[in-house]
């Protein structure tokens, strides 16, 4: 349906004098865009592969497991990268998703449209900060912070958990998880609130006559209407939390282990690829970094491939219910 | 506004074989020793108009590597290079060390105020985890009268891959087995114990931050924000503040048992007063340079570099290297062949 209809356009298009060689011009343009977009990810996985050989070679998948980052003797595992990654991502995530979607839907449905559109720009510009930024913040703000007050009165009252037990350093995983959700906020924030916006009056009004709530409103015809967006925005803010290097190097303590507490220093993926890639000497070191970047390669087009899958059942579903 | 693009053209078509005549050498490597590189660079193209020297400060690694692998005309290194990696590269190249550094203990005890005094051991202890407070009795037998609080010691140290940490762990695998054997020396190692700072300044903040900690930074680093650091124990048993007249002491200290590639560790050296976690950082050149110009060039800087680049060194608190190194080294500019 869809081909037929080019088809006839492009036809149409080239049936007028002059104009076709302009066409035929543009369309070889926007495609050789469109291929490089998927050349430049082939690249990409190729010759993270290609460069990290000699470690895929001695430890094969143990890499994956392995907990020992010990560049002296050259055992190398990727094992508590990988989980620094994960953990503060998601702690990132837990923290910022409600709060962002909070501010979404106070911007879109309660703020009134003269404080709503300054707040909306003011997120767009926390948005637009470097991450260096961000990371100078944690530093000075948020680890003394961290340390004399949120570690005490968390172990104080969940001490309990396993979570939330050890020496309050300041930095580590939890700080790490507060500044990257503070990084996130803003996206989650600027496309909810267009997604939100979005939503038909008609919507609204219809339930609103019914004699709902302003609450009910949003619960049963505003967010469900919206979901695939919303999913859109956090699996965005996720992949920025995934990748994110700079600020997360700076609070979050990297050390290479694997502790239970949110108190302790964790490392992940990014951060030690930017801290020890100037200095890697030995090829295998070298290597052993680079395959550890093919690593958040794979988890990132992971993530994304989630996102769509996600995206799209819960897409089909809104439709059917129209 | 086309009369200026057509002026401006003409300047740059001026200015391109104006640019191709002078010649251009391109260097890579060590961050710790760019400030007086580049002073440098800058001084020597002041004499030498037709010779400029790029230098691109992007880590001992990389600058072992591109000089290897021949990208570059010379490298740069704060850790000498081993013998696997003289063997690996692509042409011999050729260690000259051209100034001093030195890293010093830096800590954070809240209500202690007199400068520490650090025994080896203790040092080692504190960064295996042994040591784990401040009161432990091997810190205080070297600080009596000062009152250590029995505090745990939080321990932090480089995260980032750095010659500051190649010099401070080759200290400790000198004076402790254990941490040899255990951890070893490299530019990134295994930490046992510790929280990680990037660079420098990721230390001397998280130090400053943590109330009861102790890290270890670049002894110009700590000058220059006037942080306060410690004492440490030399071989010969004396208490050494670092300075830049104890590293160049510790220099001449090595210098009679210095081999004829330069490849020689400063830590613990010998001598009364030499401080002892200190190293030389190399230039790394090769054994031949094909273009002759250009290899006339470099040993002229070099040559350069040993009588009047030295003199610019103190004021930017790079320790000089004391006079039988200079000799040392102005002999062995003969090996270079062009």
């Amino acid at each position: 349906m869809a081909k037929s209809g080019t088809n006839f356009f492009i036809k149409d298009m080239i049936g007028r004098p002059g104009v076709s060689s302009a066409d035929r011009f543009f369309r070889a343009t926007v495609l050789t865009g469109a291929l490089s977009v998927l050349v430049i990810t082939c690249v990409i996985a190729f010759e993270l592969v290609r460069n990290s050989v000699l470690p895929i070679k001695k430890f094969g998948w143990s890499f994956l497991w392995g907990t020992t980052w010990d560049p002296i003797a050259e055992v190398f595992g990727g094992l508590p990268f990988l989980y620094g990654t994960l953990v503060s991502s998601i702690l990132a995530l837990l923290i910022a998703v409600p709060v962002g979607l909070g501010v979404a839907i106070f911007l879109s449905e309660l703020a009134p449209r003269r404080a709503s559109d300054p707040i909306a720009f003011l997120v767009e510009l926390l948005a637009a900060v470097p991450s260096v930024i961000y990371g100078l913040v944690g530093i000075f703000v948020f680890v003394p912070w961290v340390r004399n007050f949120i570690e005490p009165a968390l172990s104080g009252t969940l001490g309990f958990l396993p979570l939330f037990r050890g020496a309050p350093y300041g930095v580590g995983m939890l700080t790490a998880g507060l500044v990257l959700a503070m990084m996130v906020v803003p996206f989650i924030v600027s496309v909810s609130r267009e997604i939100l916006m979005a939503v038909p009056r008609s919507q609204r009004e219809a339930i609103l006559s019914l004699g709902a709530t302003r609450w009910e409103m949003v619960r049963v015809a505003v967010l469900p209407y919206a979901r695939s967006g919303i999913m859109g925005s956090i699996f965005l803010a996720l992949a920025r939390a995934l990748g994110e290097t700079m600020a997360v190097t700076m609070v979050i303590g990297n050390r290479p282990e694997i502790r239970l507490s949110l108190f302790e220093p964790g490392y992940t993926m990014a951060a030690v690829i930017a801290n020890e890639f100037t200095e890697a000497t030995g090829d295998l070191y070298l290597q052993a970094l680079i395959e550890i970047g093919l690593v958040l390669f794979a988890v990132t087009i992971l993530v994304n491939a989630l996102a769509r899958l996600m995206i799209h059942s819960v897409f089909t579903k809104v439709e059917v219910r129209e | 506004m086309k009369k200026l693009i057509i002026a401006g053209l003409l300047v740059l078509g001026l200015v391109g074989p104006a640019m191709a005549d002078s010649m251009l050498i391109n260097g890579a490597g060590a961050t710790f020793p760019y400030p007086v590189y580049s002073k440098w660079f800058d001084e020597y193209a002041k004499i030498h108009p037709d010779i400029h020297i790029n230098y691109q400060s992007i880590g001992s690694g990389g600058g072992i590597r591109q000089a290897s692998e021949m990208t570059v005309d010379f490298g740069a290194t704060d850790g000498p290079m081993n013998d696997e990696q003289i063997k690996n590269a692509k042409v011999k190249l050729l260690h000259f060390p051209t100034v001093m550094g030195a890293v010093v203990p830096t800590y954070n005890i809240p209500g202690v105020t007199t400068e520490l005094k650090f025994t080896p051991g203790a040092l080692a202890g504190i960064f295996l985890g042994k040591i784990t407070k401040w009161n432990d009795p091997e810190i205080a037998k070297a600080n009596a009268g000062v009152t250590l609080p029995d505090q745990s010691i939080a321990v932090v140290h480089r995260s980032d891959g750095s010659g500051t940490t190649f010099i401070w762990v080759d200290f400790l695998s000198k004076i402790s087995p254990e941490w040899k054997e255990k951890v070893g020396v490299g530019t990134s190692v295994n930490w046992p114990v510790g929280l990680g700072g990037k660079g420098n300044e990721g230390v001397a903040g998280l130090v400053k931050q943590t109330p009861y900690s102790i890290g270890y930074v670049e002894l110009i680093y700590a000058v220059q924000n006037k942080i306060d650091f410690g004492l440490v124990q030399n071989s010969a048993g004396k208490f050494i503040k670092a300075s830049l007249e104890s590293v160049t002491a510790a220099a001449a200290g090595a210098a009679k048992a210095m081999p004829a590639d330069f490849r020689i560790s400063l830590t613990n050296a010998p001598g009364e007063m030499s401080y002892p976690i200190a190293s030389f950082t190399w230039l790394l050149i090769p054994e031949k340079i094909d273009d002759p110009k250009k290899g006339k060039a470099i040993v002229g800087f070099l040559k350069w570099m040993l009588k009047d680049g030295q003199g610019m060194a103190p004021a930017l608190e790079y320790a000089p290297l004391p006079k039988e190194v200079v000799a040392m080294e102005e002999k062995a500019l003969g090996q270079i062949r062009y």
